[in-house]
């Protein structure tokens, strides 16, 4: 297992079934009166959140709250960074003190990796810019394995505001990773400038059609619609909401062709939603929606991506793991 | 018993130099035997929940189950708890996944609980169960039974029901093979060399 964790392309297939499998486990433990486990006791957790969230940010601050990790929070509203301390300084401080881990949201794409350049603690980026959000791409997995089991030759159609989706970016690694059949959804203003060469590299499909990427060749077996991201928008992307939502929104009338193609189909959303913009409330809340279940998800993944990046000692490799003779 | 040997799954080789200590024969009888005794002492099958430590002390769990049931006729409630996250060396060994606990539908609160696991040795396994245990509910009692006992205990622990008591030195491995489990005959298995060991 790396010792960080800040892009999706960092765990092979192995690791990632790992984590997968250790976070079923954990998800077991949240339905229990005693939601505490000792393996982190002693560790210490920072959660350090330059920009704003709630699911990821709670669910982290649970997640190591469970494993008996020491958490702390800190929001850029509040600390140092808003009397203009630099990134470098308030990391290097926060350091100081002896934490095992730092997780990371900024709004600078890139900011986890140089922040692990400069620390001897684990990183684990929570989203950078529009860059990657690895433990969310991890969740969604999860929830598709959930249902559908292997995700090898799945398919999947990932739909919305490509360009500023680090949601996206971390998805078509991951996916790729485990094997799935993506498509991706923009309309050309939102499809990120690149994205033609990168997918020929990594092997996805590039779409500007949705009802073309849903309903000709083979059914999909996840549709995951991302938020149109209006806060990282100046504005000239789209003509008008009405526009985009008739473009590319998952309507009511498009949930039930898909349903009549694949009866499972799973319909994901990383939240927070825009209903009635990308997704419609019949969407969300109907048949085959997990969205619920991706936040669930969520506290049990970032329980095991903190286990495996801070239990055990890392300089120990895997030739003694099996547990023969003990007792 | 080479022929058989080819068909070990990966990642639980048998060593070649090591001799056998018990047979399926002697395994089959140590497991009536211990069955029988933790009906005798819990005079029946009442409140009984057994619970096997994964890997192998949940195959050997099943099996009690079901010799518990051609004696007494009533079906005892199995389950399996994992220990992985209740270790004590989690810092100073790789890291390991967890398996699954899964606990029978009549929980353990006011349950006799059984532990069931193939080898005991350093007690510190039998250790983290108690405390994973503890956060699940609260036995009324709870017992530990083994198939192998090898001795060199690190901590204040003794099983209640012994398939076979062990004299081993640190140096020797214990290696418990089960035909459910790993595809080979039932054996236990001692070989020279270090005894790598997560529990220690």
């Amino acid at each position: 297992m790396p010792r960080h964790l800040l892009s999706a392309a960092d765990l092979d297939r192995d690791e990632v079934i790992e984590i997968l499998e250790t976070a079923a486990s954990m998800h077991d433990i949240q339905r229990r009166d005693v939601k505490k486990l000792p393996a982190l006791r002693g560790r210490t957790v920072i959660n350090l959140f330059f920009e704003d969230s709630t699911r990821t940010r709670s669910s982290f601050e649970i997640a190591g709250k469970w494993m008996s990790a020491d958490t702390i929070n800190i929001t850029a509203k509040g600390s140092s960074a808003s009397k203009g301390e630099s990134l470098r300084d308030t990391v290097l401080t926060i350091t100081a003190m002896a934490v095992d881990a730092l997780v990371i949201r900024h709004s600078a794409s890139g900011a986890c990796r140089q922040v692990a350049g400069w620390v001897d603690a684990s990183v684990i980026n929570a989203g950078d810019g529009t860059h990657e959000h690895p433990t969310q791409a991890l969740l969604d997995a999860y929830t598709m394995t959930r249902r559908l089991g292997d995700l090898a030759g799945r398919r999947v159609v990932i739909v919305g505001d490509l360009t500023h989706s680090r949601v996206f970016r971390s998805n078509v690694l991951l996916l790729g990773t485990l094997g799935a059949d993506v498509t991706v959804v923009a309309p050309p203003t939102l499809m990120p400038s690149g994205a033609a060469e990168w997918s020929r590299r990594d092997g996805f499909v590039l779409s500007h059609d949705l009802d073309e990427a849903l309903f000709v060749g083979p059914a999909a077996d996840v549709v995951m619609m991302l938020r149109v991201q209006r806060e990282r928008m100046s504005g000239g992307f789209f003509p008008t909401a009405r526009e985009y939502s008739v473009g590319y929104g998952l309507s009511r009338e498009r949930v039930e062709r898909l349903r009549r193609r694949n009866e499972d189909v799973l319909v994901m959303h990383p939240g927070p939603m825009n209903r009635g913009l990308e997704i419609s409330a019949d969407a969300a809340d109907g048949l085959g929606s997990v969205i619920l279940d991706q936040v669930s998800a969520g506290v049990a993944v970032r329980m095991a991506v903190l286990y495996h990046l801070l239990s055990g000692d890392h300089s120990v490799r895997d030739q003694d793991s099996g547990r023969e003779g003990t007792t | 018993m080479t022929r058989t040997d080819r068909e070990v799954p990966q990642g639980h080789p048998v060593d070649p130099e090591s001799r056998i200590v018990l047979g399926p024969d002697d395994i089959a009888r140590a497991l009536r035997r211990i069955a029988h005794e933790i009906l005798e002492s819990n005079k029946g099958a009442e409140d009984l929940v057994l619970l096997g430590i994964p890997s192998r002390g949940v195959t050997l769990a099943q099996r009690l189950a079901v010799l518990i049931e051609e004696v007494e006729g009533t079906a005892v409630p199995v389950g399996s708890l994992d220990i992985t996250l209740h270790r004590d060396d989690l810092r100073s060994q790789p890291t390991r996944t967890p398996m699954r606990t899964e606990i029978p539908g009549c929980g353990v609160d006011g349950m006799v609980v059984v532990l069931v696991d193939d080898v005991l040795y350093s007690g510190r396994t039998v250790r983290a169960a108690l405390d994973a245990l503890s956060d699940l509910g609260r036995p009324k009692a709870v017992r530990l039974a083994v198939l192998v006992d090898r001795g060199h205990r690190e901590l204040p622990i003794r099983a209640d029901h012994v398939g076979k008591n062990l004299p081993t030195s640190h140096a020797e491995k214990v290696q418990v093979r089960l035909r459910a489990h790993d595809g080979i005959e039932d054996t236990v298995r001692i070989a020279a060399g270090p005894s790598h060991v997560g529990g220690r």
